[in-house]
């Protein structure tokens, strides 16, 4: 099963391959894997979706915390969060086909964001569930390329999170999955 | 302010941080740091590889607990280093490497001497740095020394690059605690858990220690030994936990595992409670996890959270520095009797001394074992004993009885054959009054024993002690049993061993017989330099009892018991020890 992980890392050259080197090292398999800048200077946040399950994730957890350059680790899969993926879609499309696309970028909330003689690019952002439906109704036509920036997450909730969580879980989760590891994170 | 070169400020911080010695080797990117050492008080030990500087800061750090450090040039002199880097890693143990690096300038432009350093020892370091300008040096050099001591204890390398070392810069030393925000090797768990595993202890009939490296690392002796003695609970050791609290001691049953006495190993079998205290559930020390101690709840106390349920699933999880959490728990921990229990174990023990080794008869053979308890004899159990990997190795954990902690020096985790000779010279540094030992098969000590110079040239005394079988023992044993004695690769021809540390400016020694081996050693102890000793063995002798890789730990192969005793070449009950 799919777990996403959330971490928040010092914004220091060679951190990414630290985290990706560890995921390798350990055995696990990256999803995907987003880095970006965060609203606190020198702190970039990474979204890491990783094939696992429940225990898998919290070794993963512990294990980037042994990072130095790591600052917080959430597992946000059972949690109350907002998934994002941005996919741009070309099509090869002939001057017939145009309106059959546009209709369907229309359902899907997508947008069609360039349009050559042959060919347009449409962009979806949205759910994993979402955007892998639009590429599969896409099909229909020619796809010519894919590009996905990989998922993206956000507990919902006002409350600010710490960057510096001085306890952690070192319990499994009683049903196997990540729920409750954090919660006691959460704790400042 | 001071202006120093980016050499000087390393020299400066290592004075700062307490250093006396250091483990090294030159090399072009580091000329300018060597150049700058004539100008400190720092002992510069000249290794004659890099990878034995890594192993000698290693021992030293074993067997002082403080930080080891080892320096080298860019490109080969660092990745020589790999091998002792790793071996650090995988036993925990504070050292501080310290590379040389190309030009900033020329970085990635493949030049001479030029290695990516930071990416090779990424996964086998605890954390590292590539510094490239001069004023950062201070700090990178303290950060490392506290990453490297503190939390979980490990291998730190800061790779400098030569105009770093070159450059000049104001000094500054940021008296103080170091703050790095992403490392915080104080995490807790929350306090309820300590009451579920107050509740365990309490309750438990059948409960057992598991006494770990941490045990050592933390220095949490009295706060185990108080827990095993008020609930009376007997402790079983890995092989890095020797030591860590006294073989004599009434409740602590010897080292479990692959190589472990059979009946502590039935006795983790058939525990109901386990306390696993510092230690990893290696493999070596579980065998097959599917069947491991079914019956046991489990309390595992670590200071490295990623520990816990790794390999074994367990019920209440610590995390913390050992003795802090021993020290909140006591407090709860209830006088018990287990003395069923205990009675149980003892009586299980029982054919332990007819499968001994001492009771084999005399084939005009010399056995390692007897060997390794003549040497813990003769020393009275003091000496710090260095071994290497292999056959000796288990010997040594079985016959050498360690009272003290830090006495047994051994790469654990990692396995690493030639550890033995280099981290030997760097336990003499720590602890130039002790008596040192190397104990190493003729393999691994073939692989390092070019050492042998760097001791003539810092006139270290050491005895070592070759436990030579003419075989990679331990391989060939393996061969034996689980490969129909097909000894492929594994008979092995050594150098006239005597003559080889002659060759050195040492003294050597052969030793065949069990009646010539008292004196020898004495002569050896005795003798103000070092002296290597090639003790010739018999050549197919195994490791008993064992439990086959992957094994249920309590199916060992046993020692086959033999029906007469005969007398061997010597009757050590009779032997006069000095004190």
């Amino acid at each position: 099963m799919a777990h996403t992980l959330i971490a928040y890392v010092e914004d220091k050259p060679g951190v990414l391959n630290r985290v990706a080197s560890l995921f390798r090292r350990r055995a696990f398999n990256i999803v995907s894997l987003t880095v970006g800048r965060t609203e606190q200077a020198g702190v970039s946040r990474m979204t890491i979706v990783v094939d696992t399950d429940g225990p898998g994730a919290r070794r993963a957890e512990a294990n980037l915390y042994k990072l130095v350059n790591v600052l917080r680790v959430d597992d946000v899969t059972n949690k109350p969060a907002v998934v994002r993926e941005l996919v741009l879609v070309k099509v090869g499309v002939t001057a017939e086909q145009r309106t059959a696309v546009l209709q369907l970028v229309n359902v899907f909330r997508a947008r069609v964001v360039d349009i050559s003689a042959e060919a347009m690019i449409t962009e979806i952002t949205g759910s994993q569930d979402k955007v892998e439906s639009f590429i599969e109704t896409m099909r229909a036509f020619h796809i010519i390329s894919v590009a996905r920036t990989g998922l993206i997450a956000m507990v919902r909730g006002g409350s600010k999170i710490s960057a510096n969580p001085p306890l952690v879980a070192a319990q499994l989760p009683e049903d196997g999955a990540a729920e409750g590891t954090s919660e006691l994170s959460m704790s400042v | 302010m001071t202006k120093l070169t980016g050499a000087q400020m390393i020299w400066e911080c290592l004075t700062l941080e307490g250093v006396e010695v250091v483990f090294g080797y030159p090399g072009g990117a580091i000329l300018p740091t060597y150049d700058a050492m004539l100008g400190y008080k720092i002992h510069h030990v000249l290794v004659r590889h890099e990878q034995g500087a890594t192993h000698m800061a290693d021992g030293y750090a074993r067997a002082s607990g403080k930080v080891g450090v080892a320096i080298a040039t860019s490109g080969p002199g660092a990745t020589n280093m790999v091998t002792g880097i790793a071996t650090a890693m995988m036993d925990s143990v504070p050292i501080v490497c310290i590379t040389g690096q190309v030009g900033s300038k020329a970085i990635g432009s493949d030049a001479f001497q030029e290695t990516d350093v930071t990416g090779v020892t990424l996964p086998i370091t605890k954390h590292n740095y590539l510094v490239t300008r001069t004023e950062d040096i201070p700090r990178a050099i303290k950060e490392a020394f506290f990453i490297a001591r503190s939390g979980r204890q490990g291998p730190v390398l800061v790779d400098i690059t030569k105009d770093a070392q070159q450059g000049s810069a104001e000094f500054v030393w940021e008296h103080g605690p170091v703050r790095l925000p992403g490392y915080r090797p104080d995490l807790r768990t929350l306090p309820g858990e300590l009451e579920r595993a107050l509740q365990l202890i309490n309750n438990a009939e059948r409960p057992l220690i598991l006494a770990g490296h941490g045990i050592i690392s933390a220095g949490a002796r009295a706060q185990v030994l108080e827990f095993a003695e008020r609930a009376q609970v007997p402790i079983a050791t890995t092989l890095l936990g020797i030591g860590g609290i006294p073989a004599s001691h009434g409740l602590n049953l010897g080292m479990m595992g692959m190589h472990g006495e059979a009946y502590v190993n039935s006795a983790i079998q058939q525990a109901d409670l386990l306390l696993a205290f510092g230690m990893r559930f290696d493999d070596r020390v579980t065998g097959n996890l599917k069947t491991y101690a079914v019956n046991a709840r489990k309390i595992h106390i670590d200071i490295d959270s990623s520990e816990l349920n790794k390999n074994v699933r367990v019920d209440v999880g610590l995390v913390g520095d050992l003795r802090d959490v021993l020290q909140e728990l006591l407090p709860g921990v209830q006088s018990a009797d287990h003395s069923a229990w205990l009675d149980h174990i003892d009586s299980m023990k029982g054919d332990v001394a007819v499968r001994d080794i001492q009771s084999l008869p005399d084939t005009g053979h010399l056995y390692a074992a007897h060997v390794i308890n003549d040497i813990w004899r003769l020393t009275n159990g003091n000496a710090i004993v260095v071994t290497d990997v292999g056959q000796h190795q288990m010997w040594e954990a079985q016959y050498y009885k360690h009272d003290h902690e830090r006495t047994l020096i051994t790469s654990g985790g990692l396995g690493t054959m030639g550890f033995a000779l280099p981290a030997a010279i760097g336990a003499k540094f720590a602890c130039p009054d002790r008596e040192v030992w190397v104990v190493a098969g003729d393999g691994g000590f073939q692989m390092t024993m070019a050492e042998l110079a760097t001791i003539k040239q810092e006139k270290i005394k050491l005895n070592i002690a070759i436990i030579n079988n003419f075989y990679l023992g331990m391989v060939r044993q393996w061969q034996e049993f689980f490969y129909e004695k097909r000894y492929a690769a594994t008979p092995l021809l050594g150098p006239d061993f005597v003559k080889l540390a002659e060759a050195f400016g040492l003294r050597g020694m052969r030793i065949k017989q069990r009646a010539e081996l008292q004196g020898l050693v004495e002569e050896a102890r005795a003798d103000s330099g070092t002296v290597v000793i090639d003790f010739q063995v018999e050549q197919e002798d195994s490791v008993f009892p064992m439990v086959p890789a992957g094994a249920d730990l309590d199916k060992m192969i046993r020692r086959p018991a033999r029906d007469v005793m005969i007398e061997t070449g010597a009757d050590p009950d009779e032997w006069e020890l000095g004190a």
